[in-house]
This record gives structure tokens, sequence and C-alpha cells, in this order.
């Protein structure tokens, strides 16, 4: 049971073109996105200018986290949403079972299309509020080409591991009924555990302890940690590798979970 | 309008009544919400141990200014925020099936699906203000007084107009629901800290072209017994009751017209 | 208004604009006469057809009737008001079923939703439970009271609709396509109800279907409507004339003959014993019938009534 690399390829082709056709979507999510760029930029402007150097930022870095932070809320899917919701009404309204019966991995196809998806809007409602915050503050790029690579990996890698933490509880849906308890307790927990409320170079020692033991900081606070640190080479892989092991950890389970729920819906008919 | 209130609890009632009879479901989620909206503030304390003062206000005024932020926000939220789902009404036609009915369309709208549990973020608001105004030092005088309470009214108002405004939005633009956010959320985002952080060029926009400074930053400087300090005139601290009149004004004119715009267009 | 008819209208129109994306920037708009001069009254106690091809304007009538589209010109009254203009207060005497969505509160349980409706409605207890008790047997809704309505299927969502609408004894009903999507008993059992509703309760009612039987079975008098326009108004005999439709008469003779003499009637086909005759629409089968037994001698007979379906491509045709 195997899909061919056309496949996928043509499942995420699908999912970026999905999303590519909400035009009007789009432009709101890139103002909604400018404008909270804007107020966070403020807050740590003021905070960093009480505290300079704190967490080991600069003004400059603080900002970067700012707008680069913004850019990754869609593409790792921080809020939830999309996938979460859409897979749990397929499984009350047992349209899944579709999904199920099909000679191809589910967890592949998903993922697939949920990187076409992430693909563009890191392409749109990433690139356009970055470059507004580029324009009305300064921010601290790297200077090195390396650094750029690295950062791309490790933002691959976050939006694998927020697109398996997100299918997860999609399949959850087939043994919980009513899921939407957990999905807010999720999007809290990434919102906060992330880096994206406040970055957790600031977070005092029992909550930093807290947030490192989570997968969520490989969301947000990794890639721009590899992005700002500009850490070349050996240095960025405990990072990279920490994302890489989450991802693998995540999929993983993704797939024990999904064989058994095929196993509920074609042997119980669940 | 007596009409209108009476539609509203109607059908708001019979919301609350069903989610009550799913009583453990109903708690939970109103726990869950009251946990999501602390670590909002969790955010706060965190910064608060770097620092003994934020924008030259102590962390007890900082909870006053989020706590009616917070407040107004939620009360919003939990009377009119399912206005925001009235694109989706658009697009599916079930729009058409509130038209028919001998109540006000934005009432059922806004009743549908009524969440209770939205109290969550009301009363995580209620507990930071409290704990705010106890610690904060605030000399109370009757005014004082008046003006905090009056605030909380008028704040809920102004941002209930700002649901409107979106909702109307929605019957337009269709597809571009989410603007109504950046005001909403956004708003209370920006409000929850005092407005020294923002420049001068940028609560001033706030203060005369999109007057959302009003639902709580004029108001706190007031109750706080801060002096203006971008040096705007004082008279500003009073403004409020008559900025939300112009809020609803606004609102209502705008649902009138996106209405008009849906009877004389079809979907 | 003494002399008023109960729903009058009167060259009503209603033209949208439609754009239409061509390329990546540029828009084309057409103009669209969805409901093009139409005109009829309807009389308190009718049942009224409505019927015509997709995209004929039937629905776009309904909206502007029930106030929820306003025309863009024209006259239109119903019980004296101006739909468009007092829509909330005409609201309280008319009923609306849609076939394609529910009236009905989604994730609430049947009993919820009528409950809601009373208060909304301000039915008064007795007329409410008189007539809760009366729909709920008569479409059997009985075991379906306490289960949400999204877990309903499509004919018993329907038949909830049907009762939520009535629930205020509403002087019209509106049914707009109500018979889409349902299998073949529920459709007779919903016709048989309407049918008795009107007779029975002397409710107004409006219409709207692509099911021709759903007419015939349902209502006295049928209206056309083919582009925008009313092709034809009145009852399903004119109907019949006007598409120049026939009858036929099948006679099995005894014996073989040559094809039989009748006033009024044509054979059109011999087999055997076997006999068609065809006659005009309108006229009654009974004098024919009366000639054939007196001059032959019959084993047996029978007579088919003109398919409407044939009739109708006939009104639509005209250009």
């Amino acid at each position: 049971m195997s899909g061919s690399p056309t496949l996928y390829g043509a499942v995420a082709t699908r999912g970026f073109r999905r999303y590519a056709t909400y035009r009007s979507a789009t432009v709101a999510g890139i103002f909604t996105n400018t404008v909270f760029g804007v107020i966070i930029a403020y807050t740590y402007l003021a905070l960093w200018h009480a505290r300079p150097n704190l967490g080991g930022y600069g003004a400059a870095q603080a900002l970067t986290f700012v707008w680069v932070s913004q850019s990754l809320i869609m593409p790792v899917g921080l809020f939830g949403g999309g996938i979460v919701e859409e897979y749990a009404e397929r499984v009350r309204s047992g349209a899944v079972a579709v999904d199920l019966h099909r000679p191809v991995p589910l967890l592949g196809i998903r993922l697939a299309e949920d990187l076409g998806r992430a693909a563009y809007h890191l392409l749109s409602r990433g690139v356009a509020p970055t470059v507004v915050g580029a324009l009305a503050f300064t921010l601290a790029w790297p200077r090195t080409a390396p650094t750029w690579g690295l950062f791309a990996a490790s933002v691959l890698l976050a939006v694998v591991i927020g697109f398996a933490i997100r299918y997860l509880l999609g399949l959850l849906a087939f043994w919980v009924i009513d899921t939407t308890g957990f999905a807010a307790l999720l999007t809290i927990s990434q919102i906060f555990f992330s880096g994206m409320a406040l970055p957790l170079v600031v977070f005092p020692s029992g909550l930093r302890a807290l947030s490192d033991a989570l997968p969520f900081r490989c969301l947000v606070q990794v890639p721009l940690d590899v992005l700002l640190r500009e850490d070349t080479g050996a240095a960025a892989l405990p990072l990279i590798g920490v994302q890489v092991l989450w991802a693998a950890a995540l999929l993983g389970v993704g797939g024990a979970l999904t064989r058994a729920a095929v196993h509920k819906v074609v042997v119980q008919g669940g | 309008m007596g009409d209108a209130l009476r539609g509203y609890r109607i059908i708001a009632g019979s919301w609350i009544r069903a989610s009550l009879t799913y009583r453990a479901s109903f708690v939970t989620l109103t726990l869950t919400s009251v946990l999501i909206t602390f670590l909002d503030f969790a955010i706060i304390l965190v910064m608060f141990s770097h620092l003994t003062a934020f924008g030259g206000f102590s962390l007890s005024s900082i909870a006053v200014i989020y706590g009616m932020s917070g407040f107004s926000l939620g009360m919003a939220d939990l009377l009119l925020g399912n206005t925001e789902l009235v694109g989706r009404r658009v697009r599916d036609g079930s729009l058409d099936s509130m038209l028919v009915r001998p109540v006000p369309t934005l009432v059922q709208l806004a009743a549908d699906h009524f969440a209770l549990r939205r109290m969550g973020r009301v009363v995580q608001a209620v507990g930071v203000l409290g704990w705010g105004v106890a610690t904060a030092g605030i000399g109370w005088t009757p005014a004082r007084v008046a003006v905090l309470a009056g605030a909380l009214v008028t704040g809920s108002v102004i941002f209930c107009s700002i649901f409107v405004m979106g909702g109307a939005f929605q019957v337009f633009a269709g597809d571009a629901s989410e603007v109504a956010n950046a005001f909403t959320y956004g708003g209370n985002t920006l409000g929850q800290y005092p407005f020294t952080i923002y420049p001068a060029d940028l609560v001033k926009a706030l203060t005369f072209i999109l007057p959302m400074a009003f639902i709580n930053w004029y108001p706190a400087l007031y109750v706080l017994g801060r002096p203006d300090p971008f040096g705007f005139p004082e008279w500003l601290q009073w403004a409020s009751p008559v900025v939300t009149a112009g809020f609803v004004v606004v609102a209502g004119c705008s649902w009138r017209a996106a209405i008009r715009r849906y009877r004389s267009t079809g979907s | 208004m003494p002399g008023e008819a109960l729903i009058e209208v009167a060259d009503l129109r209603r033209t949208f604009v439609v754009h239409e994306r061509r390329g990546l920037l540029r828009r084309e708009s057409r103009t669209v006469h969805a409901v093009d001069g139409v005109s009829f009254s309807i009389e308190a106690g009718e049942a009224v057809g409505y019927i015509g091809p997709n995209g004929a304007g039937k629905s776009t009538t309904i909206k502007m009737l029930t106030g929820i589209l306003v025309p863009t010109s024209g006259r239109l009254r119903v019980a004296g008001v101006d739909p468009s203009a007092r829509r909330r207060e005409l609201a309280l005497k008319i009923g609306v079923v849609f076939g394609q969505r529910t009236g009905l509160w989604w994730d609430l349980p049947l009993r919820d939703s009528f409950e809601l409706l009373r208060r909304i409605y301000r039915v008064p207890l007795q007329t409410y439970e008189r007539n809760l008790a009366t729909f709920v047997a008569l479409l059997k809704l009985e075991p379906l009271l306490g289960q949400p309505v999204r877990t309903l299927s499509l004919g018993q969502r329907m038949r909830g609709d049907i009762a939520a609408a009535l629930l205020h004894d509403p002087a019209i009903l509106y049914l707009d396509e109500p018979t889409i999507g349902l299998d073949v008993h529920s459709k007779q059992r919903l016709r048989a109800f309407l049918g008795e509703l009107n007779t029975e309760r002397g409710t107004t009612i409006l219409l709207t279907t692509h099911d021709l039987v759903d007419i015939e079975k349902v209502c006295s008098r049928v209206m056309v409507i083919d582009r925008g326009r009313l092709v034809f108004d009145g009852g399903f005999d004119a109907l019949h004339r006007v598409g120049g439709a026939t009858r036929t008469v099948v006679v099995d003779l005894v014996d073989v003959a040559d094809p039989v003499q009748v006033p009024g009637a044509t054979v059109t086909r011999v087999e055997g014993t076997r006999q068609w005759l065809s006659l005009p629409a309108d006229a009654s089968t009974g004098p024919v019938v009366a000639a054939l037994a007196a001059r032959y001698a019959i084993a047996d007979l029978s007579v088919t009534e003109p398919a409407i379906e044939d009739v109708l491509p006939l009104l639509y045709a005209d250009p």
C-alpha cells in the first residue's frame, strides 16, 4: 500500500491551489497579520528598551522574531483550525470511511496536502507582512548563506511537526465524541509554548524547562533560534536534531493511530 | 427595540438550556475558557518577572487596563460574537430562513449558538481587574467609580459595534471576514497595554480616526489619576459615552446597508 | 381591501447583474432578467402550482413574495401589504418551506425548534398544542421529536419543516421545491398532506416544483414560468388544451374488426383485437365509451390521461 512520488506531488499541488483560490481571505489574512505584527512589535520594543539584551536578544533580533513568528502562524497551523475541524467533522459524519478504504496511506496524503497549503500560506501571508515589518522597523537578518539554508530546513520541519500534532488531534475524533475542548487546549498550548506569545528566551527557568520538554517550541522558537543565532554547521545540529526527533516520533504515533483507526472502522464498523 | 430584546432572550435562552443538558461538557469548556484567557495574562506576568514597570505603569495599573479591555471584548463576544458567522449563512442560504421570521435578523444571528461558556473570558477579566483595582492604590472618588463602571459598559458597546460592522462587512466582502478579527481581537491585544508604548501618531489615530482608545485607555487614565502622557486634552477622559454613541450609529447604518444589499442582490 | 385578492402581482420584474471573471483581472457583467414582467393574482384558499425549468424564476418569485428579495419594479401585495416594506409584519401570516435548506435549528432537538417558533410567533398555547398534536400525528413526527435536526434524514427533516411552518396558522404556505430528493413514498404522503391542508383548513398554498405530479395531486391551478415570463396560468384542462395533448382509449374487442368508427375519436393503432383511439384531452371520454359499447362487443377498456410531460415542452418551446 503506497503511493508514487508523483501522486504526492500532485496532492501537494492540489493543496497549494485549493488555498490559492481564497484570494480575498488571503488579503484579509495579510492585513490581520500585519496589524498584529505592528502591535506586538511596539510591545517588544518597549520591553527591550526597558531591558536591553533580554534573553540574549537585541531590539533588532526581538523585532525580527515578531515578524518571522507572525509569518509562521499559518504554515505551522498554530491556531489549529482547518485540518483539525475538517477531520473531526468527517469522522462525525462518517465520510472518513471513504478515506480509510482507499489504497493509499492516509497520513502521507494528508501531509503532502498540508505541505502544499503551508507553502502557499508562507509565500502569501508570510512574505507580505514581513516586508511591511522590514520597512517600518529595523530587523536583523543573517549574513551567511548556510544559515538561510538551515533556516529553510528548520521551517520545513516545523511545518511537518505542526501537521503531525493537528493530525493526531483530528484522529482523536475516532475515539472521543467532542474534541472541541482538546482543540482549544491545544491552541492555547501552542501559542504559549511555541514562543509565539513571548519568546521562550524570556521565560523564567521553570516555564522554560516545561517548554523544552514539549514539541511546540519546534514550531516557532527553534526556527527562530536557527535564524537569529547564526549557528553554522555543527552548532545548529542540536536544534535541527530536536525537530527531526519530534517529527519522527509524532509521525510514528500518527501512523500507528491511523492503523488503529482503520482497524476500528473496517473491523468494527465504527 | 423591546421586540428585539424579547427575540434575543427567547433564542439565547433556548441555546443556554440546550448547553446545560450536557452539563459536564459545559463545565469543562468554561473552565478551559478561563484557563485559556488566564494564559493570556500570564504573558504579562512573565514580562513582569523582568520589570517593575512597563511603559511607565505598574503591574497593578496594567491589570486595570487589561481587565477593562478584556471585560469589554468578553461581553461583546458573548452577546454578539456569532455575528461573525453571517458570511457562512449568506453562502449556505440559511440567512433566508431568518429573513422570513418576525424577529430582526441581527438578533437571530447574534443569539444563534449563544455560548454561555464565553463567560470564561469575562470572569477572567473581572478577576484580573479586581486584583488590579485593589492593589493599584487608586484614590477613589464617586466620579472615578462612575467612570470605571461606565467604561465597562461603553467599552462593551464599542466592541459590540465593531462585531456588527464586521458582520456587515462580510455581507459585502464574503471571504474576507478575517478583517474584523484585526479590529476585535487586535483591538483587545492593543488595549491590553498602556498606550505609552505606542508612537504618538498611532494614539492620535486611535483617538480621532478610529476611536478605539476610548474603550479603556482614556477612562483608565482618569481612574488611575494619571495625566495624559501625550499631553492630549483632559476632557477626552470623559468622552467615552459620546464616542460610543457614534459607534452605535455607524454600526446600525452599516448593518442596515448590509441587509439592504443582500435583499437587492440575492446572494 | 375589498375586492383585492390575497396575493396580487402586477408586472413584477427582477433583474440581476452577474459578474464573471474573464482571465486574471477583467470582469464581464451581463444582466439576467430572472423575473420579466409576471402578473397574477391568487385568492384565499387556492392551491396553486408554479412550475418551470431550472433558472426560470420560480425561487426568485417566492423570495419576492416573502420579502427576502426586493423587486426591481412592479406591484406586489400579499395580504394587502408590500412584502419588501413590511416583511416582519407579514412574516406572522406566512409559512415558508425551502426544499434545499431547513428553517429548523440544526443542532437543537426538533421539539426545541417547535418551542422556539411558538414563542417567536407568539402562538397562543392552546392553538400551539392543538396544531402540534395534529401535525405530529399527520406527519408521524412522534419518534423524531427528541432528535437533533442534523441527525434526521431529508424526508424526516422536510416533514419537520412543514410542521414548523404551520404551527402559527399562517394564511399562506409557500413551498419551494419541497419534494426534491425525497423517495416516492415520502412524496406521496407529502402530497396527500398538502391536499388535505388546502381542502380542510383552507390554507392558501403556492408550491414551486419540477415534479409535475406534485402539482397534479395538490393543486387545482398551475402557472408555468419560462425564462422569467409566465407562459400559462389556468387549470389542467386548459393546460392540456393549449398543449394540444390527447387522451387515449385502449379497447379490447371480442373479435377482430376493422378500425372502429366512433364520433369524436380517431383510431391510431390496431393490433389484433386491441385498438388505440385518440381524442382531444379536454373532450369527455363518456360519449366515446358509450358509442363504443353500443356498436361493438367489448372485452376490456382503459383510458390513459395525457402526461403533463408531453404538454409542457410545447409551452416552453415558444420563444
